[in-house]
């Protein structure tokens, strides 16, 4: 749950501030931007792809923990959430493997 | 229902917060726990039906498929909205802790109205898709599609009467400082479903067949 | 933690003015207290009585799928009646018999094992059980209105489609599972949060019984699980009602899709099914063999083990449909593995016996017998892991004696076991050892002989699922054993509930708070349990508490009593019981008052309404394809449905507490327990006292 992009936001304490939630949405938007930009580019697709993925990942993760304030609560709330999202991608890649999709 | 966490700022958020008056193993309130819980139930949910399109991806036999219907700057769009929405959400947030009331409501209408036109946007998606020849019985991709985004729509939907009904709480006076953990978990839900959507977005929009 | 928490009244919620749009009932006896009830032990006892009735609907179509198959090309059923019976025989077993079983006890113990008054959302686990009842209904009134669900309890598409199975058969099916799903998920939501929120101080994760870990596991399995078959089952509806392709061969519709989501639902289910009757079981040994649990910690490792490796085997029910080798043997060898916790399971068990003093009352015999049945249906289930052993046994009647075996032999058997250990804590009697061992015996000789000889049956090459057998194949002798074991099973039941009348209405043993000298918490407590549960939250030291503050150890490690903590001392303050174990605290013979600061959730009309406007909007649904996809009825449900949330919602969890707070409202006398005066010294109810009605909970809620 870090990246680059996350330092700037850097530890807040209990809460970010109302200013520092406007900053990370900029951040948000940025990223979003990147991505339908990338879109357009005829960049190898596979590395297109994995690029996507990834940015899609940062945001997932800027969201839950600043947003939904994973990062400061409890640890076991990471856990649960953790453990369902990585259930749910290992029987979900598992039987699209099954079922020769190329994921 | 009081929040140790409703003071700003300053106390460690390890600080046992409570249900009902009473002090709880993990220091979580149940509420608050059980949102999570079922959050990650969720992940299961859209992920089944996130794979099933991926599965029936490039494999319609007939029909349009999503290269000649999406129009992705529209879609980017709404995305951002949907985006935005998450951050008005938090400052709704921030304002309960603050008891600044009066920004409450303007932020969770501003959720509420940046989530309904995200739907307002998916209606005339989805319209315009039927229009175009796209329904849910054209095809694999029709199929998966509409039921995906649908499923969605509908996740969207209930939270935005859910933001309604917290403003509506708070006009009446009735959603003060010590009842902060009902946004919290809101906004929680809201989250998620931006959250889902981002993934969505990316990999049904964006990742090129 | 590790102060004594006194159970205070919390700050009065500020929505308490506003009471909401129903007034709650008052009196605590009467149907509507029971309507309304958000008591788990309640709501336990209603799970186990509904459960059971439909495993007597279950065993009814058990019986008649053994009376069509008792000769070669049976006339008993047609062959559309055959496949509706074992569709619901499955789907009852497994939906409507073992899980509310399972439900049943973790309602009724869980609190009561970790030390707490309630569950986390009493109103939410009164839905939970309402929707099961109502989802239950549901799927069975199919019967009366053009069929059952008639596609096998897993329902594979394309089979399943509206172009094979054009009547509303299998609508009844997947609504009626829909219900039934989110039912369960409300439960593990509600019991997850209990378990990790809501334990007696020092009552540390790893002091927990381990019925009430196995109750953690389960539910994070259901909560994981769920899900997948509701996409499934949505899917499937989206094919039937709206046209769409998801499992339509001719658009490229892939029916393995749904083989995959349902067996990833599917294979965790069973592990949902067996951990609840696991757990019965590790409590019941130790009590009964007067030795601890062996390997406490190990048992309890293999658990959460059991619940994750069950995420990685599901492919072993798909080993015949041409996956290519990597995938089937991948899952051959995760299969394979999961053995491994589960046989150290047996061993512990095994070894918790071991040299212990054993006492063979019913729930020992049940729980012996567990590990026995069980342990016969885990090796042909070792079998099954070997893909190319399981490319022959696939489809046959080896396959239904596996799961026969460690469903009825483990699951039933396990919950038989703990339906005998824990009754006099529900309902304050004891159960008639004598006739349990009939019942037990019986039911053992009866179990065997229906399912032993399918072993055979299946490698001999009798399919599943087909309604008759040519009398060439040589299959009719051992198909009339089973036959004829299916009704001794039978009797076996009818034996069962003549315990039950006997030992409720006839003679009448009371029990008293430990009547078999248990381990864990709820033994502290009188029986039937008081509404409050817990006049003081106790404070807990280790596992095994109350042994611990029972027993010593002499020089030899044998159990010594402890003379100052009697079963008399184990009560709150101020009560004793007499000398045959007769508990007046808080149970029969009503007047106590509640200890003073205990403040109980009020009960709700809600949950049911809520409830029942799900079978509003399935029936909708499912009635709405018909008259050219006219949803209004379903639409009438779901803004009933949204009405009852909202009402629900806003609508303060408890009264606030009477303003004259220092005298709790008195517990008027429950409805059908005998006053203490109307018992003789036996315990039994004097000539003419009411005896009380089963199933009574007599402490007056």
């Amino acid at each position: 749950m870090s990246g680059a992009e996350t330092h700037e936001a850097g530890e807040h304490g209990a809460h970010p501030t109302d200013a520092q939630y406007v900053r990370i949405a900029a951040i948000l938007a940025v990223v979003t931007g990147i991505e339908v930009g990338l879109f357009y580019t005829s960049f190898a697709e596979v590395a297109t792809n994995v690029v996507l993925l990834v940015l899609a990942g940062i945001k997932f993760a800027i969201v839950a923990a600043y947003f939904m304030h994973l990062k400061f609560d409890n640890k076991i709330l990471r856990r649960l959430f953790v453990t369902g999202f990585v259930l749910a991608c290992f029987c979900y890649f598992a039987y699209l493997l099954t079922l020769g999709v190329s994921v | 229902m009081a929040s140790h966490t409703a003071t700003v700022g300053h106390e460690q958020e390890a600080t046992t917060e409570h249900s009902h008056g009473h002090v709880t193993n993990t220091g979580l309130s149940n509420e608050k726990l059980a949102m999570w819980v079922f959050l990650g139930s969720e992940c299961l949910l859209f992920g089944a039906l996130i794979s099933s399109y991926f599965l029936y991806r490039g494999r319609s036999t007939t029909g349009p498929g999503p290269d000649d219907l999406f129009d992705i700057p529209f879609t980017s769009v709404s995305s951002f909205v949907l985006l935005m929405s998450s951050l008005t959400m938090v400052l709704a947030l921030a304002a309960i802790q603050r008891a600044d009331y009066r920004r409450l409501r303007i932020w969770l209408m501003a959720t509420a109205l940046l989530g309904a036109t995200f739907i307002a946007g998916q209606v005339y998606e989805f319209t315009t898709f039927i229009r175009e020849g796209l329904t849910i019985r054209t095809n694999l991709f029709g199929s998966s599609f509409f039921v995906l985004t649908g499923f969605h729509g509908v996740h969207v939907t209930l939270g935005i009467v859910m933001l309604l009904s917290l403003w509506n709480l708070s006009v009446r006076g009735r959603l003060t400082r010590e009842r902060t953990e009902v946004v919290e978990i809101v906004g929680l839900y809201w989250h998620f479903v931006d959250v889902v959507w981002i993934v969505i977005f990316t990999v049904i929009y964006l990742i090129p067949t | 933690m590790t102060t004594v928490l006194e159970p205070t009244v919390g700050p009065v919620p500020p929505e308490a003015d506003d009471p909401g749009l129903l007034r709650r009932p008052s009196d605590p006896r009467g149907v509507w207290s029971w309507i309304t009830t958000v008591d788990h032990k309640r709501i336990g006892i209603l799970y186990g009585v509904t459960a059971f009735v439909f495993f007597l609907l279950g065993g009814i179509e058990a019986l008649l799928i053994r009376l069509q198959l008792a000769k070669p090309n049976g006339q008993v059923l047609s062959a559309e009646a055959y496949n509706q019976l074992f569709t619901m025989h499955g789907t009852t077993m497994v939906f409507l018999v073992i899980m509310p079983m399972s439900a049943a006890f973790f309602n009724y113990l869980v609190p009561l094992q970790i030390g707490a008054r309630d569950v986390a959302f009493p109103r939410l686990n009164a839905f939970s059980y309402w929707l099961f009842l109502f989802g239950g209904l549901f799927l069975y009134s199919s019967f009366f209105l053009g069929g059952a669900p008639n596609g096998g309890w897993f329902g594979y598409a394309p089979n399943t489609s509206i172009t094979f199975s054009p009547g509303h058969n299998i609508d009844f099916w997947i609504f009626g599972l829909q219900l039934l799903g989110i039912a369960s998920t409300a439960g593990a939501v509600n019991l997850i949060v209990t378990m990790l929120n809501m334990r007696a101080p020092g009552m540390t994760l790893m002091r927990m019984p381990v019925f009430t870990w196995m109750t953690l596991v389960s539910s994070f399995l259901i909560l994981f699980a769920m899900p997948i078959i509701t996409v499934a089952l949505f899917l499937l509806m989206f094919d039937r009602n709206f046209g769409a392709n998801f499992f339509n061969p001719v658009a490229g519709g892939d029916p393995l899709l749904w083989q995959h989501l349902f067996w990833l639902f599917g294979h965790p289910e069973v592990y949902i099914l067996i951990l609840p009757a696991m757990g019965m079981v590790s409590e019941i040994l130790p009590v009964f063999a007067r030795k601890p649990l062996f390997g406490y910690p190990v048992i309890v490792f293999s658990g959460i083990a059991i619940g994750f490796m069950g995420w990685g085997v599901w492919v072993h029910h798909m080993f015949a449909t041409g996956l290519g080798p990597v995938a089937i043997s991948a899952f051959s060898i995760s299969t394979m593995f999961i053995a491994v916790p589960t046989g150290v399971k047996i061993f512990n068990w095994v070894a918790t016996i071991w040299r212990g003093s054993l006492r063979l009352n019913t729930p020992m015999l049940f729980a012996m017998g567990f590990i026995a049945m069980f342990t016969i249906g885990g090796l042909s289930g070792v079998t099954h892991a070997v893909s190319p052993h399981d490319r022959q046994q696939t489809d046959t009647y080896y396959v239904v004696a596996h799961f026969h075996y460690v469903l009825f032999g483990g699951a039933l058997f396990g919950i038989m076991a703990g339906i005998y250990y824990w009754w006099p804590k529900i309902f304050g009697t004891l159960l008639d050892d004598r006739i349990g061992k009939w019942h037990f015996w019986i039911w053992l000789l009866g179990f065997n002989l229906t399912f032993a000889p399918m072993h055979l049956l299946g490698l001999q090459g009798m399919p599943r699922r087909i309604y008759t057998y040519d009398d060439s194949l040589g299959l009719k002798a051992l198909n009339m054993v089973s036959t004829v074991g299916s009704f001794v099973i039978a009797v076996a039941v009818l034996i069962f509930m003549y315990n039950v009348w006997y030992s409720t209405k006839k003679r009448r043993v009371v029990a008293s708070n430990d009547p078999w000298d248990g381990r864990t918490l709820e033994w502290t407590i009188p029986s039937p349990t008081p509404h409050y549960n817990f006049a003081e939250i106790p404070l807990v030291h280790s596992v095994d508490d109350f042994w611990h503050r029972k027993y010593t150890e002499d020089e030899n490690g044998r159990p010594v009593r402890v003379e100052s903590t009697d079963v008399a001392a184990a009560l709150p303050p101020g009560d004793e019981p007499d000398a045959v174990g007769h508990s007046g605290y808080g149970g029969h013979g009503g007047g106590h008052e509640d200890p003073p600061g205990i403040h109980l959730p009020s009960p709700s009309y809600y949950p049911i309404l809520a409830a029942l406007s799900m079978p509003v909007m399935s029936y909708g649904l499912l009635y709405g394809r018909d008259s050219g996809q006219n949803y209004l009825v379903a639409v009438v449900g779901a803004v009933a449905l949204f009405a009852a949330l909202y009402a629900w919602g806003l609508e303060p969890s408890a009264e606030p507490a009477e303003p004259a707070e220092a005298e709790p409202a008195e517990v008027p006398a429950p409805v059908g327990a005998p006053a203490p005066e109307a018992l003789d010294a036996g315990g039994a109810p004097v000539d003419g006292a009411p005896g009380g009605g089963a199933p009574v909970d007599g402490s007056g809620h």
